[in-house]
């Protein structure tokens, strides 16, 4: 009940501005936006579906950022073991 | 999808173990306490624990809004669904919540009208379908959830919809991460900020545990390589002699929280001198009632409700299990007695729960399983 799914905002809604259509694992549903009124969502930005509102909009810049943080570790992982590997302590 | 499978890489996950292993110091036993309920169900879906050195132990915290409804509130909640004219709208997660005199499943069968609802909006709907009945929602959830509720009473108010109410049982994080750090019985090292109710709150709340407590608190995401990187963060902090609240939800949190969502609950909620948590008791200022100017959507104020405090069955120890002293399996009933079908204590109850999140994922291990039997 307290999972919050991300969506993909599909359509504002020209006649109910408090609504959008969101896509949510290819589900799409009617979204309220109200608690976004400050910097409302547009058309293929991400937002966070909690019980029917959009409570936050997601980042791409912040998640890409983290995602490059997890890729680095990665590399820097796989270049230990490649150097363990080269590795011929004596 | 996006902002989900990729943060599902199993490699990655490998990668952090690794950087987590290297971080733990040789014979220190790290306890962290993962806040919110949605992060104790990806750590069991995912089996994180697996991904971790033994000397790392995630302690369940009381962040899983069905589990600390005191069974008194289901009681009250079921008394206003027997009024002719109610219809009972709830989450799907609260209709197995035992009261003390049965479930919202029992009181259904027993020919109250209670429906299940997505969405306290879904609620609001039928009032408008239904103007003959009196449709109430019974709002539960902390700050992530408490803004939706507020927000659907303004909509009622601005359209004058008198036949809606809401049983405001919404409760706030912070006092009860207060109580369990002044608890006595309980060692943690750091926290897991809980993600989603801090979109709302932001993580400013928080600092007060670092700078008062000096324990590290990273605010995490629901995915695993979140939270692997969230346990990360907390032992590179330990490890530098560090205790900060970090962010590492930033995609989704802003450190400000949503101005728009407090104000909305501040508009139309206020707090209850006391609130009665299940497991941890009485904790001042720690619930939300509405406010007076919203009176006529208080369902509180709309029907007498009996209000008594119905004490957990003896067998049951929900409450050392939110308190994170004991882990869910080392309850007497657990899997026996009590299971997600027929739950004794709400932990056995909601997705969010600890003890159903153990029991639906298996992961009760043939470590776990000589553990408990040598006790």
């Amino acid at each position: 009940m307290c999972l919050g799914i991300p969506g993909e905002v599909v359509e504002v809604l020209s006649d109910r501005p408090d609504l959008a259509m969101v896509d949510v694992s290819g589900v799409r549903r009617a979204i309220n936006i109200g608690l976004l009124t400050e910097d409302p969502p547009k058309a293929g930005e991400w937002v966070l579906v909690h019980v029917g509102f959009a409570l936050s909009k997601i980042d791409e810049a912040e998640a890409r950022s983290a995602l490059e943080f997890l890729e680095s570790l990665g590399q820097a992982y796989a270049d230990e073991l490649a150097a363990l590997r080269e590795s011929r302590i004596e | 999808m996006r902002f989900v499978d990729e943060y599902r890489d199993a490699d990655k996950a490998r990668a952090l173990a690794a950087r987590i292993a290297a971080l733990c110091e040789p014979g220190r036993q790290y306890r962290f306490m993962e806040v919110c309920g949605g992060h104790t169900h990806t750590i069991y879906k995912h089996g994180l624990e697996d991904y971790l050195p033994e000397t790392v132990t995630l302690v369940h915290g009381p962040g899983c809004p069905v589990c600390v409804i005191p069974m008194g509130r289901v009681d009250d909640a079921v008394h206003i669904a027997r009024q002719s004219e109610v219809i009972l709208t709830s989450f799907g997660d609260m209709m197995r919540v035992p009261g003390g005199e049965g479930s919202f499943f029992d009181a259904k069968a027993n020919g109250a009208d209670i429906r299940m609802v997505y969405s306290p909006l879904d609620a609001l709907k039928l009032a408008r379908q239904h103007p003959d009945r009196h449709v109430v929602f019974m709002a539960i959830g902390f700050e992530t959830t408490a803004p939706s509720t507020a927000m659907t009473v303004l909509r009622a108010a601005a359209e004058g919809i008198t036949n809606f109410s809401v049983f405001c049982n919404h409760v706030t994080i912070i006092p009860a991460i207060k109580a369990i750090l002044d608890s006595p019985d309980l060692r943690l090292d750091g926290f897991l900020g809980p993600g989603h109710v801090s979109t709302v709150i932001g993580a400013r709340p928080y600092e007060f545990i670092a700078a008062e407590y000096g324990k590290p608190l990273v605010v995490a995401g629901f995915e695993p390589l979140d939270l692997l990187q969230s346990i990360y963060l907390l032992l590179k902090q330990l490890s530098e002699g560090r205790a900060e609240v970090e962010n590492q939800y930033r995609r989704v949190v802003p450190w400000d929280g949503n101005p728009v969502a407090l104000r909305a609950v501040a508009e139309v909620m206020e707090l209850r001198p006391y609130f009665e948590w299940r497991g941890l008791g009485f904790i001042s200022h720690s619930a939300l009632r509405v406010r007076d100017t919203y009176a006529a959507f208080d369902a509180e104020r709309r029907f007498t409700v009996p209000g008594v405090r119905v004490a957990d069955p003896k067998s049951c120890q929900c409450g050392e299990v939110l308190k994170g002293v004991l882990k869910p399996w080392e309850c007497k009933v657990f899997g026996t007695a009590c299971t997600p079908e027929t739950p004794i204590g709400t932990c056995m109850v909601s997705p969010e729960g600890a003890c159903a999140a153990y029991y639906n994922f298996g992961r009760f291990t043939r470590s776990r399983v000589k553990e408990a039997t040598a006790r």
